[in-house]
């Protein structure tokens, strides 16, 4: 049996992100020097590849609504930081888009291992479509992994980011395919007391367990 | 390290780096403060920084960073 000593371990929601230093476009860069603001990091399988290109133009569209929601964007592959500058500025050149977050250069796999981002039934050398959403004190969030054919939907990150500032800010949760502006979910009631209490509380009860609320 | 946006392979602050110590010229300052005056993103102010520090333009006191006599000279 093949003796795997590159153990791969995922960061779980909720937990604290692991520390990292690395080498990207935008200068050497840490974890936590993105401390108090939200971040996307996310991972593509290599540059110069199609559905990597139409993702970072993806990203880059929705990057001035991400500054509003104070999140930022790092992006992440294993090549190279030259291969990065050529490919962002072929985007420029090409499609007009610029590029306008970091992307890590991970060329010895340190950053991709510590998140887990890199699947060797999907590939051994590239990176699978990953992202973490961390919040400001560096928790992560919400993960998502996307295969190599799949490309990701940005209004989904976009809705995502837009439903934890909610859930935060309101101590609400919220339902199957919402987006702001819909009614949220009340927390359920704990004990028997409060379930009592739950459907004469005001709110757009189905049951008490399941009840809505206008923000 | 092999990119340094705020300092350049020389040793000489870019201008990005220029913008930070041109900012840091009437005191110390906190990177949040730094940030506002320059218009930098935090991450960008943090990891700035700590290259300004490191090529010694740039030194930490307490919560504060403040231009050293090196950076003082520059800007002036």
């Amino acid at each position: 049996m093949e003796n795997n000593t590159d153990e791969i371990r995922l960061p779980l929601i909720g937990e604290k992100v692991p520390e990292f230093e690395a080498a990207t476009i935008q200068g050497t860069l840490r974890l936590s020097d993105y401390e108090g603001s939200w971040l996307i990091l996310f991972s593509h399988p290599a540059d110069f590849t199609p559905v990597c290109t139409t993702e970072f133009i993806g990203f880059s569209e929705i990057y001035e609504e991400l500054k509003k929601r104070n999140t930022e964007l790092l992006g992440l592959s294993v090549d190279s930081v030259s291969s990065h500058i050529a490919w962002v500025r072929n985007v420029k050149e090409k499609m007009g888009v610029t590029i306008p977050f970091p992307i890590i250069a991970d060329l010895n796999k340190e950053v991709s291992k510590k998140y887990g981002m890199i699947h060797p039934s999907q590939s051994k050398t590239e990176t699978v479509r990953c992202v973490f959403i961390i919040d400001p004190e560096s928790k992560l969030r919400t993960i998502l992994y996307y295969p190599l054919t799949t490309g990701r939907n940005m209004q989904e990150i976009l809705r995502i980011v837009d439903a934890l500032q909610t859930t935060d800010k309101h101590k609400v949760a919220t339902p199957a395919n919402w987006k702001p502006g819909d009614p949220v979910v009340v927390p359920p009631p704990g004990t028997t007391e409060q379930a009592e209490e739950r459907t004469k509380e005001g709110y757009d009860c189905k049951d008490w367990y399941l009840c809505f609320k206008k923000l | 390290m092999i990119n340094m946006p705020c300092v350049s392979p020389d040793g000489k602050p870019t201008q990005m780096g220029i913008a930070k110590l041109n900012a840091l010229k009437s005191g110390p300052l906190t990177p949040k403060e730094l940030a506002d005056a320059t218009g930098h993103p935090m991450f960008r102010v943090r990891s700035g920084l700590r290259e300004l520090v490191s090529a010694g333009y740039v030194k930490q006191v307490d919560d504060k960073y403040e231009l050293t006599p090196h950076g003082n000279e520059l800007v002036q």
